[in-house]
């Protein structure tokens, strides 16, 4: 057990958020992916030590949880970078050149797949956004860009201070 | 309770209404292939070893997760079948490090023994020689992930029978893996109770007791009948 939640400061309310969606759903443990859901919007990953409250607080075992956890991609149980950017590769998008998107981001040091923080730069991929009339789709913190392009990527690395 | 007639293998048999074609064909004689199946727990078809033909159904059924119907006609040997069977043990033999020579399994271990009775001389597919651990941190047992086959019978003794979940599978497709809790090394699991189910249901070498070297580790297969049956029945029969 290595990473633990950030601090909790006064102003900080997180906990409470967490205990309200959990007590909206009986703290059933049937409701184990919403709370996951809520858990990683508040604190942005899963620690272990937030999965193990919400086990105790589920009634469910330990290891259940963090099962859950790691099936689903959408859930992170590293801390994420802050940056991130999500190259699809659904076929639209692979046709239409999205290999030459993950290349550009091969530069900024981050492995797709990783969520590392190395730069600060976290590379994924997707298998189909389904945007495929925006191909090659590029998720860049959260904005969908369509028909990215190397040059995009290499322009905006550089705004955020990667060589 | 109604008793349902069907066809097996050319032989009529009959069984409870709510019995898998998997429990009255064994009932008969007629042992289908499984490494997943445990008698006393639940099943959940993960092996794909006791697939059927049943006439009238176009996909082959898992029979460990198939109810027997009045007038079934099962096949549980064709030759589709042990072609496919043949194909599963390959695929289980290269997804990780099987090597039988250095197990403390060998001789012993269900995995070996299918790969022998269905002809498996070599395996027709590339290893994947995956680096997976092995984790000896627990007083008395410990756990090579490099012979697991993922049949989660350990998981599912440790929730049906013993009752505390310490098991579950974390990740997914082939970074599918056995954890302990919240994926910490066993010895430092609070809720696991060391009482060694686990590693009796294990059909390969991935559970062992620790001190014993190749060839050395034997595994007690009639622990749990009794014990499910001193649970359900309150009979104890020996």
């Amino acid at each position: 057990m290595t990473a633990s939640p950030p601090a909790a400061t006064v102003k900080d309310n997180r906990e409470k958020l967490l205990e309200r969606a959990m007590s909206r759903y009986q703290y059933s443990g049937d409701a184990l992916i919403e709370v996951l859901h809520t858990a990683q919007e508040l604190y942005g990953f899963l620690p272990p030590a937030l999965l193990k409250t919400i086990a105790h607080k589920l009634r469910l075992p330990a290891s259940r949880v963090l099962g859950v956890a790691s099936f689903y991609h959408f859930f992170s149980l590293q801390p994420k970078a802050a940056h991130t950017f999500v190259v699809c590769l659904g076929t639209a998008c692979y046709v239409a050149g999205a290999l030459g998107l993950v290349e550009a981001l091969d530069r900024s040091g981050a492995k797709p797949g990783s969520s590392g923080a190395k730069n600060d730069v976290s590379v994924q991929t997707a298998r189909c956004i389904g945007a495929c009339g925006l191909a090659p789709a590029l998720i860049y913190d959260g904005v969908v860009h369509a028909r990215a392009t190397p040059q995009l990527i290499k322009a905006e690395l550089e705004r955020i201070g990667v060589k | 309770m109604s008793v349902k007639t069907l066809e097996i293998d050319g032989r009529m048999l009959t069984g409870r209404t709510g019995e898998t074609v998997f429990a009255v064909a064994w009932d008969h004689g007629i042992q289908i292939p499984r490494l997943c199946h445990v008698g006393g727990l639940s099943d959940v078809g993960a092996c794909r070893l006791c697939l059927v033909e049943i006439e009238g159904r176009k996909r082959l059924q898992a029979s460990c997760l198939t109810l027997i119907e009045e007038g079934m006609v099962v096949k549980t040997a064709t030759p589709k079948l042990k072609s496919h069977r043949k194909l599963i043990v390959e695929l289980l033999l290269a997804e990780r490090n099987h090597v039988c020579s250095v197990c403390v399994m060998n001789g012993e271990c269900e995995l070996q023994d299918l790969a022998a009775s269905h002809g498996v001389d070599h395996v027709r597919l590339r290893y994947q020689f995956p680096s997976l651990p092995v984790d000896t941190s627990h007083e008395r047992f410990g756990i090579d992930h490099n012979r697991c086959i993922l049949c989660t019978r350990c998981v599912r003794v440790c929730d049906e029978v013993e009752g505390a979940h310490t098991w579950d599978v974390c990740g997914r497709g082939t970074a599918s893996h056995i954890i302990s809790d919240l994926g910490e090394p066993w010895g430092e699991s609070d809720t696991c109770t060391s009482c060694g189910k686990c590693v009796q249901v294990c059909p390969t070498g991935a559970l062992f007791s620790k001190g014993k070297t190749v060839a050395e580790m034997r595994k007690d297969r009639g622990f749990l009948k009794y014990i499910v049956t001193a649970r359900e029945k309150k009979q104890w029969i020996g």
